[in-house]
């Protein structure tokens, strides 16, 4: 389900190309979103003192996540290999439930559509949609 | 059975008021089953769906867009009765066409997001809020029927 193919490995380059450069703020908004939208997710922030979608915190850590799913690009080849200390974190560490992946990854992919109109076709929406399934089962791959 | 607020009812119809039926629906159905190919199971009966062009280009999958986002404004019309307003059409998706209700979910997330392109920066994450509770109550009653 997840094998990335190379149309769709060029697809991810091209697009991520234009994208990381807002990595910032893609990350804020997409967390800040998760966080409104699907507030079971809060339980993973329970240390922080304001867990509020506008957060200091949730902006910082937005920012965070989205800098580590850009650098995923350039290990699209060994998306396993290249994500391992983050898998052992998110298993041992954090223990994030998997299911949460797919809904900050839908998150993601809502601010791409917000930000790139034009370029977030179905083709591009499929490809993107894929690697961030691909990056979610790479740091789930430590979990059991 | 799900509560909306007056301000909730608000902002879905306020949503609802900058969707054009005929351009979203379309779009949304295709983005579906490029995103899900899997999906294609339920429209043997369309013709081609087997590329990305012959999805994007199918009259039928369009036109069925065009159904399928009109009934979410059944809902939108009457938020305190969404699951009376979809009860026969879940028993139709249950028992005739036997559809996963999974694909509800899927259907909803590229309809959220399919109107994220169009509304950009007004659909900030209040409002994407609401909206996904919204749609969750379209959903759940979409499955309610199912045995």
């Amino acid at each position: 389900m997840t094998s990335l193919t190379p149309r769709d490995k060029d697809t991810i380059k091209a697009f991520m190309a234009k994208a990381s450069v807002y990595a910032e703020e893609i990350g804020k908004d997409a967390l800040c979103r998760m966080i409104a939208v699907y507030p079971q997710t809060k339980t993973y922030f329970s240390h922080w003192k304001d867990v509020s979608p506008t957060s200091g915190h949730v902006k910082k850590h937005g920012i965070t996540i989205m800098n580590a799913v850009a650098d995923a690009v350039s290990k699209l080849d060994d998306l396993k290999g290249g994500l391992l200390s983050l898998s052992e974190l998110h298993a041992f560490t954090l223990r994030v439930d998997p299911a949460n992946f797919k809904i900050l990854s839908h998150n993601i992919l809502v601010v791409m559509a917000i930000l790139f109109p034009e370029e977030f076709t179905p083709e591009v929406h499929v490809s993107m949609d894929k690697f961030l399934a691909a990056v979610a089962l790479s740091l789930a791959e430590k979990y059991r | 059975m799900v509560k909306f607020t007056e301000q909730e009812r608000d902002v879905v119809r306020a949503v609802w008021e900058k969707v054009d039926v005929d351009e979203i629906g379309p779009e949304a159905l295709i983005r579906v089953l490029i995103t899900y190919p899997w999906t294609e199971r339920y429209f043997g009966k369309f013709g081609d769906l087997f590329s990305i062009s012959a999805v994007s280009t199918n009259a039928k999958l369009a036109e069925h867009g065009k159904v399928v986002l009109r009934s979410l404004g059944r809902a939108v019309e009457d938020m305190d009765n969404i699951k009376k307003t979809y009860a026969e059409l879940s028993r139709l998706h249950c028992e005739k066409i036997h559809v996963d209700p999974d694909n509800f979910r899927l259907l909803a997330d590229c309809i959220t997001i399919t109107i994220a392109c169009k509304l950009k920066s007004t659909f900030n994450s209040n409002v994407q809020a609401t909206w996904q509770k919204f749609l969750t109550a379209v959903v759940e009653a979409m499955t309610s029927q199912y045995n």
